[in-house]
């Protein structure tokens, strides 16, 4: 943070002087410096470093179409003259009637699946190399709240469309709090503010889904990044490029982020905006996973859908519920089911502490943690598929099998990557 | 050690191939596609304004959005519009929705975005509409003397059978036309193909010119993607 001390001095043109001015009032230089022009970042990213400006890149997508459709879209569960949800029929008002309505609708519908996109492979990044090790665990612990904030951020969201779809998935979250023993059943009534989903849950959804959340996360957003930048980037040899600086304290293999990676974020931003807009204008219900078919069925509590599937990016964690079928110490399998699931989530703070390996990036570790890592994105992938289809006892007992699995490969880390057989670090990053 | 773990990776993926191809679906006929032919487009939305928005509404679409498919304001307001007088109006109907469920037992829905509802993962809601409105037959068990094969029990009467005749379900499970209606049963499906059509472009007005749309936005970053790529490349020139 040597940065911080020097102040812009003007070179006496008119935006200098201006310059000047507000850096004698606001530290811009050093906040400029500190994050973009003097913050060192290992010169050999790879294509897995692209997911963290991109996650921020959908961050920005959503918020400003969030804002508008805000302006058209209307939290009211009560029907129309046609007996249709008037939240529903604002949905259908902003696809046909607002100028572009359509389009911003599908980008904020599609964005919310890149979200999940980006985002697990930025965390799948973190595995492959150890980003979440000493000394960045607080940089993980961040990420993994920010995770936590994106599933309830995309759950109030998907029952704003008042479909079929958002109101049974509500419906079957929220009964998920209710298996909580004493407290559970006024938990219920407490999330929904009525005794069953309606106008009530739709307005407070609405509520924490446009300011609560937002907020939040963007708050955590920046702590993540604030403490990124403290500790400095981990890269694919998991070594440390502050070990070895040059004499003006510059570490020898680091680049400053701007303007080499601002422009080399560029043609991975143009690449993603090609296969978002993909998705937006040829397919923007992505096959029924990005946007239910059954969602565009206005809610009826009176109708049950036959099957009732989250959206794809909830699947691993709703095959993990459902695959808690046994009562087990005197506790329902329902409840066994909700711990489970939440355990998998909030598994992922413990992560810097698991790891026992020498060795950060998966390039030096041995045969036992790739294997384990290979195993866990297999369980993960076929959970989530699991999660979309109607559970048969066979897809129960694989959905188990990946379950265990799943904690497996957090439970046993301890004593698989320190028997593990690493390979020696290089001194300096290698590549590129 | 590695064959091992080749293995065990293989093995859950083959388990969920198993388990997936033991999912039975209905057989449903193709619907032809009619997305970009105005004339079928506008024979469809004619079928649509007579022969369904007495029941059902399509409480999203407005009278004056067929221009999209080529009709002039004049020629709505003069061949289409039956109830209502302003042509920027929502396709609305008149029915009540209580005394609809007492006649058959539900409301008929509304059916502005019935093609996008009734796709599934496995199959298009337009095949399914196609293969549902042909699939009627007389079954006297029913209080409307109607069922249908993809839909059993359908509360809807069969309400394009003057033109269509009457079919009745074989011990086959086939259906055989056994009174003829007005239209000839190659004419009949390729009349419900344009009602079909209709529906699929009232569910998505926009498809067509998304479509368009897209491809002008994809040259676009390909553009763009060159010249940022010819940017990185620049400054990247001094970094070993």
């Amino acid at each position: 943070m040597a940065a911080s001390a020097e102040k812009y001095k003007s070179d006496g043109t008119t935006g200098g002087n201006l310059l000047e001015w507000i850096d004698a009032r606001f530290p811009l230089l050093a906040l400029w410096n500190d994050h973009l022009a003097k913050y060192y970042a290992p010169k050999n990213f790879n294509f897995w470093y692209f997911f963290g400006s991109l996650a921020l890149l959908v961050l920005v997508i959503q918020i400003v179409t969030g804002i508008f459709l805000v302006m058209h879209y209307k939290p009211d569960a009560s029907l129309n003259a046609s007996g249709v949800p008037i939240a529903f029929a604002s949905v259908e008002y902003i696809m046909r009637d607002v100028p572009w309505g359509w389009l911003i609708r599908y980008l904020h519908s599609t964005g919310a699946s890149a979200f999940f996109v980006v985002v697990y492979l930025h965390m799948f990044r973190a595995m492959l190399y150890g980003s979440y090790r000493k000394p960045r665990e607080l940089v993980w612990i961040f990420g993994v709240l920010i995770f936590l904030c994106l599933m309830a951020e995309a759950f109030m969201g998907y029952l704003l469309p008042w479909g079929q779809m958002s109101y049974w998935g509500a419906q079957v979250i929220i009964n998920l709090f209710t298996a909580i023993p004493l407290i559970g059943p006024d938990l219920g009534i407490w999330i929904r503010g009525d005794y069953v989903i309606g106008d009530a849950t739709l307005n407070r959804f609405f509520s924490l889904h446009v300011i609560a959340i937002p907020l939040v996360l963007l708050g955590l957003i920046a702590a993540h990044i604030i403490a990124l930048h403290e500790v400095g980037s981990n890269n694919p040899d998991g070594i440390e490029i502050k070990k070895k600086k040059d004499a003006n304290g510059i570490p020898l293999d680091g680049i400053p982020f701007h303007p080499y990676y601002t422009v080399k974020d560029i043609v991975g931003v143009v690449v993603f905006l090609m296969a978002f807009a993909i998705v937006v204008f040829f397919m923007p219900e992505g096959g029924g996973y990005f946007i239910e078919y059954n969602n565009f069925f206005p809610a009826d509590p009176l109708v049950t859908p036959p099957h009732i599937a989250p959206v794809w990016y909830f699947t691993p964690y709703y095959s993990i519920l459902r695959a808690n079928t046994v009562n087990f110490f005197w506790i329902d399998a329902k409840l066994w089911g909700v711990i489970f699931m939440g355990l998998g989530v909030m598994i992922f703070f413990f992560l810097p502490w698991l790891d026992r390996s020498p060795v950060k990036s998966i390039r030096y570790r041995g045969p036992l943690y790739k294997g384990a890592l290979a195993i866990f994105v297999v369980s993960f992938l076929i959970l989530g598929y699991l999660g979309i289809l109607a559970p048969t006892p066979g897809r129960t007992l694989l959905a188990q099998i990946c379950t265990i699995l799943y904690f497996a490969f957090f439970l046993l880390m301890p004593i698989y990557t320190s028997l593990d057989k690493c390979k020696p670090e290089p001194e300096r990053v290698t590549d590129k | 050690m590695k064959k091992l773990l080749i293995a065990l990776l293989w093995a859950p993926l083959l388990a969920s191939v198993q388990v997936f191809a033991a999912g039975a679906e209905v057989k449903l006929d193709k619907a032809p596609d009619r997305s970009r032919d105005h004339a079928a487009l506008q024979n469809g939305a004619k079928v649509f304004i007579n022969y369904c928005l007495n029941c059902h509404s399509a409480s999203f679409m407005r009278y004056n959005r067929l221009t999209d498919i080529g009709l002039t304001e004049q020629q709505i307001r003069d061949n289409l519009m039956f109830t209502q007088d302003r042509v920027g109006e929502l396709m609305t109907i008149a029915q009540r929705r209580e005394e609809a469920k007492l006649w058959f037992g539900t409301a008929p829905p509304d059916l502005t975005l019935i093609a996008r509802a009734r796709s599934t993962i496995s199959y298009d809601g337009a095949d399914w509409l196609y293969t549902f409105l042909r699939g009627y037959y007389r079954d006297d068990s029913r209080p409307s003397g109607w069922n249908n094969t993809v839909f059993s029990n359908v509360g809807m009467p069969h309400a394009l059978w003057q033109l269509q005749g009457e079919q009745i379900m074989g011990p086959d499970g086939r259906l055989a036309l056994v009174k003829p209606g007005l239209m000839k049963p190659a004419e009949y499906d390729a009349m419900v193909a344009d009602l079909v059509g209709y529906l699929v472009y009232m569910s998505e007005p926009v498809r067509n010119y998304r479509k368009e749309l897209g491809v002008v936005v994809l040259i676009a970053l390909a553009v763009l993607l060159v010249f940022a790529y010819a940017l990185k490349r620049e400054y990247w020139r001094d970094i070993h």
